[in-house]
This record gives C-alpha cells, structure tokens and sequence, in this order.
C-alpha cells in the first residue's frame, strides 16, 4: 500500500499531469459556475475530446473537472439562493441569507475552504478505507440501505422547523412527487394522467431549482434593488478561514458523514448536503440563527459535499456502479481510455487508484483556491440590479432544467412546482423537508419492496439494520433535546402575525385535497404498485386535517400560523408588485414557449423584460440579449441540445436554434 | 415455426450472396461530410451498455465517413428508450447527419406493441449491427458445477431470487428460460439495472444472475476467478443460417437449448420455445444497431455503410472489440439486413403467447 502511495505522488507531481488537471479545473469552474450545470453537463462535453489522448492525462482531466464542481457551485447558492447543484442544495439555507446581510464574501470563504478540508479529509479516509472497502460495502444490503433511507427521512424532525405538522406534510408532499411515474417494483404508472413525460417520475434537478431558484427570483425582483442590502461585500473571506478553523471538528464529521453516504451505492449523493445540514442543527446548542445565517449553515454542507466525491469513487472504481450522475460518465471516461473499474483497482492497479485519489484532493486544493480568488469578483453580482440580472438567472435555470430531460415538460414541471415552491415559502412550509421526501421518496420504496422480498420482514432485525435503527433513533432524540422553544417567540410576534388565514386555509385544503388524490390512484394499482402511495395517504390525511381544521378557524396565534406576505421582510420597500405580478411574466414566457418555441420566447423575454422593468437603452438591451442568447445557444450546440419547440415548430421546419 | 427457420435461414443465406455481389456492385460513394456534424441520438443515458458502445464507434466511424464529419453523440433517455426513439421517429432528416442507436430494450416495446411506441423500424436503413450475448451464472453455494443433467436437478430444487428490471425489459428472456428449465425463480424487480443486479448477487441476496457479455468479461470473470460464481450457461448465438449455436465468447458453455437437450434427451420445442427463440433472436444477435431515416439518398447510405465496413476491416479493431463488445462479427451491409429483419418481426403467435405469459407470470402489461 505505502509503496503504491509514493509511486502515485510521484506521478501527480508530474508537470502533465498537473497541467492537465488545471485544464480540467479550468473547466469544471467554468461549468460549475452555472447553477444547475454541474459534473454531467462538463463531462459530456469533455467526453468526445478524450479519445485518444494518453490515458494518465484524460484520467487528470476528467478528475480535476469531477472534482471542482461540488466548489464552484457554491457561488450561485450563496450569492443567489439558487442551488448551484443538488449537491448544494441545503447551502443555500444559511449562505443566502449570509450573502444578503452583507457577509457574501465570508460566506464563500468559509464554503471554499470547507470544501477544500473536506475534500482532503475525504482523501485521507479513502486512502485507508478503499483496500478493505468492498467488504464493507457488500455489508449494506438493502435491508440496511432502506434503514438508512429512513435515518436520512429522521432528519425532517430538525428541518421542520417552527410547526411540526407543516414539516411532517412538506416530507409527505414530497415523498409523494417523488413516487409520482413508473412504481420501482410493478412498473405500473402512478398519478401520471397517461403522460409519457410523468411516467418516468420529476427529474431532481428540476426539483431543485423549482424549489429554490423560482421563489427566490420571485422575492429577489418584487423587493427591487440588488441582492445585497448593504452595498459592500465586506472583507471577509478571511473571517470565513477563520470560522472554518473553529469548527473544524465539525467539518470533520461531516467530510466522514459526506465519505460514507457517497461510498454507499445507491443511495447517491444528492441527500448528502441535508443530513449534514441536519447533522449541524440537531447538535449545536444555539439553533437560532440557522436559516437566518449561521455560518455553521454553510461549513457542514459543503465540508460533506465534497467528501462525497471521494466517497463516491468508492462504488464507482471498485464496483463499477457509479453513486451519481457524474460519476456514471465519469466511467463511461474511464472506459473510453482503457480503464476498467473493478476488484483489481485495489490489487494490481493500487497505485493508479491512488493516483485517482490524490488527483481528486489536488484538484480539490486548486480548485478551492481558484474559487477563493474569484469570489470577489463573482461577488459583485450581488450589487448589481436585480432587473438586470432576472432574465439572465431566468435562462439560465431554464437550460439547466431541459438539459435533464430534454423535453419542454421540464420547462412546465419548473414552473408548476416552482409555484408550489412559491406557495410553501410563503406559508412557511419547510421546503428542505419536501426536497428530502423527495430524493428519499424512490430508493425508500425500492429498498423497502426489496429487502422484504430477500429477507421477508425478518430484515428488520438484521444486526445492521437495528444499528442504524439505534443511530436513528438517538438522532432524532439528540434533536428533539435541543429544540428551542419557540413559543415565547411566537407569542412575542403574534401581533406582527397574519390576521387572515384564509389563503393559508384554501393552500391546507389543497394539499388535503392532493394527499386524497395519492391515496385514491393508489387503490387503482395492483397491491405492490399501489401500496406505498397508499401508505403516504394514510399517514398524511389525518395531518392535513388537523391543519385544515386548525388554519380554517383561524389560529391566528398558534405555530401554524405563517403568512410571508404580511411577515416576510422582502415587503419593507414601498409600491412592492403583488405576489401574482412576477409569476405572470413567468407564465407569459411559458405559454410563448409552448407556442413559438423556447428559443424565440428567450430573446422575446429579454427585450420585453428589460425594456419595461429596467432604464436600459435599446443599446443596453440588444447587447444583453445578444451576449446572454449567445452563450446558451453556444452551449446547446457543444452539448447537442435542441431548445424545446413549440406549435411553430410543429407546422414548420426551421432551421437550428428555432426549430 | 419450423418454416420461419427456414425462411429465416435462407435469407441469411441469401445475404451472404448479395453481401459478396453488394462489395464489388457499390460504385464509389459521392456524399462527402466535409465540415458537417452528424447527430447520432442514444436513446439511453450515459451510464449504461449502449453509451458505451456508441462512444466506442464514433470516433472510429467518423474518421472513415468522406470528409470526417464529428459524430456527436446525442443521450436521450426516457420511457424505456422509447422517448428518444419517438424523437429520430418524428424529426429525423433524410440527409444522413442523424442516426439512432438502438438496442434490445427499444426493439421490445416495439414487438409487444408498447401504446408509448410511435416508431417502425421499416421506417428505417440499417449500417451496422452488433450482437451480443447473455451469460447465466450462479452462487457457488448451490453446489452446481456445471450445467449438466444432474446439475440442472440440484438447481431445480434450489429455492431461488432474481434482481430484475421489470418482465418487459430484455430481462424476458432471462426469465422465460428460467421457465423452460423449470427453474424455481422468482423476480426481484425495481433493479435500476444490470449492475445493481449483480451487485446483489455479490451480496448474497440472489443466488442466479445474468450480464451481457461485456460486463460479464469486464465485472463477473473476476468473480468466477475468485470462486464466487460458477458461469452456466449463454443464451447463444445465431449462425449464418439462423441456427441457434454457441456463443463464439463462450465456446465452453452450453446454450439453453443444449441444457435442455442434456436435461430431458430431446431438443426444446413448443409455443414457450418458440417464443424464447423469437425475443432470444430480437434482444441478442441483432441488439445494438445503427439507423438512418429511409429516404437518404443511395450515395448517402452507401458512404455510411462503407464507413461502418471499413472500420470493422480495420486493423486492431478486432482486438479493440473484443475487449469492449465481446468476440462477435459485427455486421454490416446485406448481413446487417437480416439481423434486422431477424430482431424486428415477430410471428403473431409467439407475440400473443409472450403477452398471455407475461400477464399470467407477472400481472405485466407492456
């Protein structure tokens, strides 16, 4: 092993390899920078390039792009609030309102230099881990990964938030999406209304950013100005370092949490970042600033989220199953110059799997650093004016949520959910605990239907499983410990609070209304199909009438009562547009994508939005559109990628990008 | 069924013919691709087999395609590949610049009559067609060493699980044959594909499993090497006259036919066999293809079709082929013609004992 290790620095050490890894950082940034583009979209592009190039250097390229992606993409969720990847998710929770208070730059610095601990704690533990880890990994069968599901679900206690029942409904709903399409074990298509595009189930992707970016666009244009309040960035990524270093145990744990969830194939990455966020919040003792900007927020997502790539080459190199999108074209990289993962990546070829390794923490530290450098300037994003920015952020998500499937549903499902989205946040509704409903939602199901068919329901008392079931439990207890008591809170605010719940009580009743559609579709599949969607209704309906009954008797001054229409503080401007103004001009581009296309709409949008929401000259305008237009099209091109068409393009030919 | 062998065994024949005239008719292509790009759709993402196989042809085909256009590879998964599919259905060109690959999981939707198929594959020219095989392979603990009759009988009494994708997939013909032999299988289902499956098997949770023969060279051999699984048997392959033989990978292991032969002293036949003969031939010999729309000018395919020649005929390419697609002639021109023919026609009576089996069996529904 030791020998393997030297053979291996002494190859990384290598000026080609080394130039080739910048190469491949160079890239992963200028990719990862876009929220929603992350590893799948950079190695596509990298893919056709790699044939025949000399093994040792693509290997460089593909890891250095591999691995700065889960660093980039923390701009767009500090600086934005929109999830740079499903790997970043849960940063935004506590990076966004950082960046808004003023404390972007500190923010970035502590995610970057997280990101670059982590990355080389992750290093470390694979160094060791990997010689005996296929052992260990055959250990988890899928009666433990089903417990594991159900510990990743546990978290939605500390995620709630300030009323339980809104928290335990959010996992529901999600748990519900994400069983929406084909069942796991019978095929049967579940709530798909005989539409192809249902059938295969929501893509997370678009979830995602349905969940965050749209709301957050929303909020950010109704409160005019720029993202940042205050007009200076601060000084503080050194203040970021330095809040790192202080709870560097911390960022410890989680980088281990990050290593072991990505080493388990199957259960992929995308939960990562939520349980160690709820990690975070279930073990400190002061929970009162997260969600408002507590830099421990920041530090335990993105320490795990980078482990997690090195965790992840543990099923990947060793079994040949990759644990992420990602990493499933990162084999298809590794085949096309020759390389075959398998048992022998730990035998004969050790020293090239260490090469893998170290490369990955290398580009870690590169990548990092890269990202520490630039955040200044990425950070002035946050003064610009927000009009100016909108159509750009409005494009860029849209790309991002088609390039998933490909399919103008993508663009549907982003506004559809998006105004769900939309309605959660304003209700107070925990969205970080619909988003872990829905990632668990499918390998849950999948691992509960199969663990019952390999070991009947004696697998409950296998010995892994009752181990996790007692991590789960004292999780859960750890954070019910701590939980503040927010009642004082509530009552001190319940002036402040709304006086109408009505809108909370129609949104209740909807939800209710849902939940009995789940149930009822359900009933029409065979027992297998329909048994999980079922189980979902049953458990949710008697919440969801407790809380219609409560919102409509107007509980002004219980917990459930949230309006952040009269609460929020996005409202402190005067002649702020109604909820409904924004989200119509979302609907208008929608309804002209299905008619003319998303190419046309796009460049429509552009001009229409800026001319009537912003000052900018017709000068300004065409610049912006040309430049914005520009680069999505360019990207399709590389990328193969067909904007969605509309009816146009039904009747007539037309040549690329409109038709 | 017997004159369908036939028919099918003298259009091989046939073939073989024309595809000797075929090389010196062609007069010399005309289309050049100087400075284009040809779009070759996947109608599957970029984990699996067939991504894998199209990577591997690209750069070698656009490099003997006149004027070497860049082959971009295209990923469309969705609906049981029948998305992407729909896709090259509905927009492709007759300009050569887009191809499909497909593979055995977009030929089975279309032979159960799938409602989400809105494709034909007359519709279509085939350039190139690559097959491949399927190899069983099972726990050492069962104590079966080799496919023999009295190994066969342990196996029977073997109470055994299967991961599977669902009974519709290519995994049909996994689970027919377990059938035939009178394997006391049960399907696990929800498998997110052929590595999760094997991955169980390495867990313990099943104790029989199949892979295709690349990932069975690249992730099983090691395996078996180890003493933790004992390969069975193939599903076989056909020869020039549709005759079902041994897989040419695998010369050592009998086909399902043979096991049955040594099981019960005479050849399989009846509807069941059949039907396994039919899906057998549509997933396997013919499973990867490359299309393009009909109505491309004749130069057009020829230059496409030459292209796929020269790129096989190449030196090395056999031993790069061997070790990424498994040892088997890939086909082009006439050969290629048949294979599809073989892997996209169905007689009526095997479809509708395939269906009535797999509702019986599975509750399924294509």
């Amino acid at each position: 092993m030791l020998e393997a290790l030297a053979a291996a620095l002494v190859e990384i050490t290598s000026g080609q390899h080394l130039i080739y890894l910048l190469a491949g950082v160079a890239m992963g940034l200028a990719v990862g920078i876009f929220p929603g583009l992350g590893g799948i979209v950079g190695l596509s592009i990298l893919l056709p390039f790699l044939y025949g190039m000399d093994p040792t250097s693509a290997l460089s390229m593909l890891i250095g792009l591999v691995a700065v992606i889960p660093t980039s993409d923390t701009f767009t969720s500090v600086l934005m609030g929109i999830p740079g990847s499903s790997a970043s998710q849960a940063t935004v929770l506590d990076g966004f309102p950082l960046a808004k208070k003023g404390e972007g730059a500190r923010a970035l610095g502590a995610a970057f230099s997280a990101s670059l601990f982590g990355g080389l704690i992750g290093a470390v533990i694979l160094t060791f881990v990997i010689v005996i880890a296929r052992d260990v990994i055959l250990l988890f069968t899928s009666a433990e990964l089903f417990m594991l599901t159900i510990l990743g679900l546990s978290m939605v206690g500390v995620l709630a938030g300030g009323n339980m029942a809104k928290g335990l409904l959010a996992c529901g709903l999600g748990l519900m999406f994400g069983a929406l399409g084909g069942a796991p074990a019978t095929g049967e298509y579940r709530m798909a209304l005989g539409n192809a595009y249902l059938g295969d189930g929501l893509p997370l992707v678009v979830i995602g950013l349905a969940m965050f970016a749209v709301p957050e666009i929303i909020d950010l244009l109704r409160a005019g100005g720029s993202i940042s309040r205050s007009q200076t960035l601060g000084q503080g990524w050194l203040r970021g370092l330095k809040d790192m270093w202080m709870y560097k145990w911390l960022c410890v744990r989680c980088a281990g949490i990050g290593c072991l969830i990505g080493a388990l194939p199957g259960l992929g990455g995308s939960v990562v970042d939520w349980i160690a966020y709820g990690h975070v919040k279930q073990t400190a003792k002061d929970k009162s600033q997260f969600g408002k900007g507590d830099i421990r927020g920041v530090l335990a997502p993105e320490s795990a989220n980078n482990a997690k790539e090195g965790g992840g080459l543990i099923p990947t190199l060793l079994f040949g199953i990759p644990g992420s999108g990602s990493m499933a074209v990162f084999i298809g990289g590794m085949v096309l110059i020759g390389l075959e993962p398998g048992p022998a990546m730990v035998e004969g070829q050790l020293n090239l799997t260490y090469v893998i390794i170290w490369s990955l923490a290398l580009a870690n530290v590169v990548g990092a650093g890269a990202c520490l450098f630039l955040s200044k300037y990425v950070a002035m994003l946050t003064t610009i004016r927000y009009t100016y920015l909108a159509p750009f952020m409005i494009m860029v998500i849209c790309f991002a949520a088609f390039q998933a499937q490909r399919d103008l549903g993508d663009l549907i499902t982003l506004f559809v959910v998006g105004l769900l989205g939309i309605l959660l946040k304003r209700f107070g509704w925990p969205r970080p605990a619909f988003l872990i409903g829905f990632v668990l939602a499918d390998q849950s199901e999948t691992y509960l239907y199969q663990a019952v068919q390999f070991y009947d329901w004696d697998f409950l008392l296998r010995p892994g499983v009752l181990i996790i079931a007692a991590i789960t439990v004292v999780s859960a207890w750890v954070g019910a410990r701590n939980a503040p008591t927010a009642d004082i809170d509530a009552e001190a605010a319940a002036a402040l609070k709304a006086q109408n719940m009505r809108p909370q009580a129609w949104f209740a009743t909807a939800v209710f209304a849902f939940f009995a559609w789940g149930l009822i579709d359900g009933l029409g599949h065979s027992f297998i199909g329909g048994i999980y969607t079922i189980g979902i209704g049953v458990a949710m309906l008697p919440i969801a009438a407790y809380l219609v009954y409560m919102t409509w008797s107007n509980r002004v001054a219980h917990s459930v009562n949230y309006d952040h229409e009269v609460e929020g503080d996005h409202l402190q401007g005067d002649d702020i547009p109604g909820l409904w103004h924004y989200i119509l001009w979302l609907a208008a581009f929608l309804v002209s994508t299905v008619l003319i296309g998303f190419w046309l709409s796009i460049i429509g949008f552009f001009v229409i939005f800026l001319r009537v929401k912003s000052d900018a000259s017709w000068l300004r305008i065409a610049a912006m559109t040309t430049g914005g237009v520009g680069f999505v099209t360019a990207l399709a091109w590389i990328m193969v990628l067909d904007f969605p068409p509309g009816l146009l393009q039904d009747v007539l030919v037309l040549p690329w990008p409109i038709g | 069924m017997k004159t369908l062998t036939l028919a099918k065994g003298a259009t091989l024949a046939f073939a073989g013919f024309a595809l000797t005239l075929g090389t010196v008719a062609t007069p010399a292509p005309a289309a050049d691709f100087s400075g284009k790009r040809i779009e070759w759709i996947i109608p599957y993402g970029t984990g699996g087999g067939s991504n894998r196989w199209a990577r591997f042809y690209a750069p070698r085909l656009q490099k003997n395609i006149p004027g070497q256009p860049t082959i971009a590879i295209k990923n469309m998964p969705g609906a049981s590949s029948t998305k992407g599919t729909n896709f090259f259905a509905r927009r492709a060109t007759t300009d050569g610049l887009m191809m499909l690959g497909t593979s055995g999981s977009t030929q089975f939707p279309f032979l159960l009559d799938d409602r989400r198929v809105k494709y034909d594959y007359a519709d279509w020219e085939v350039i190139l067609a690559t097959p491949v095989g399927g190899i069983v392979y099972v726990n050492p603990s069962l104590g079966v060493k080799e496919a023999t009759k009295a190994g066969m009988k342990q196996l029977q009494k073997a109470k055994l699980k299967f991961g599977s994708q669902g009974a519709t997939s290519l995994d049909l013909v996994p689970l027919l044959a377990f059938d035939i032999l009178g394997l006391n299988v049960k399907p696990v289902f929800g498998m997110k594909g052929r590595g999760p499956s094997r991955l169980a098997f390495e867990r313990g949770e099943v104790r029989i499993d199949y892979q295709t023969t690349p990932a069975f060279i690249k992730r099983v051999t090691p395996l078996v090497k180890a003493g933790k699984a004992v390969p069975l048997m193939t599903w076989g392959m056909l020869d020039d006259n549709g005759e079902l033989v041994r897989d040419p990978t695998f010369p050592n292991l009998p086909h399902v036919g043979e096991v049955y032969e040594r099981m019960h002293g005479k050849k399989p036949k009846g509807p069941a066999w059949n039907a396994w003969r039919t899906f057998m031939a549509a997933g396997y010999p013919a499973q990867k293809m490359i299309f393009v729309k009909k109505g491309t000018p004749a130069d057009i395919v020829a230059a496409l079709r030459k292209a796929a020649a020269d790129t096989i005929n190449e030196p090395g390419f056999k031993e790069a082929a061997a070790k990424s697609l498994g040892n088997y002639p890939q086909a082009v021109g006439a050969k290629a013609e048949v294979l599809k023919k073989v892997a996209t026609t169905v007689s009526p009576e095997s479809k509708a004992w395939v269906k009535a089996w797999l509702k019986r069996r599975f509750n399924a529904v294509p």
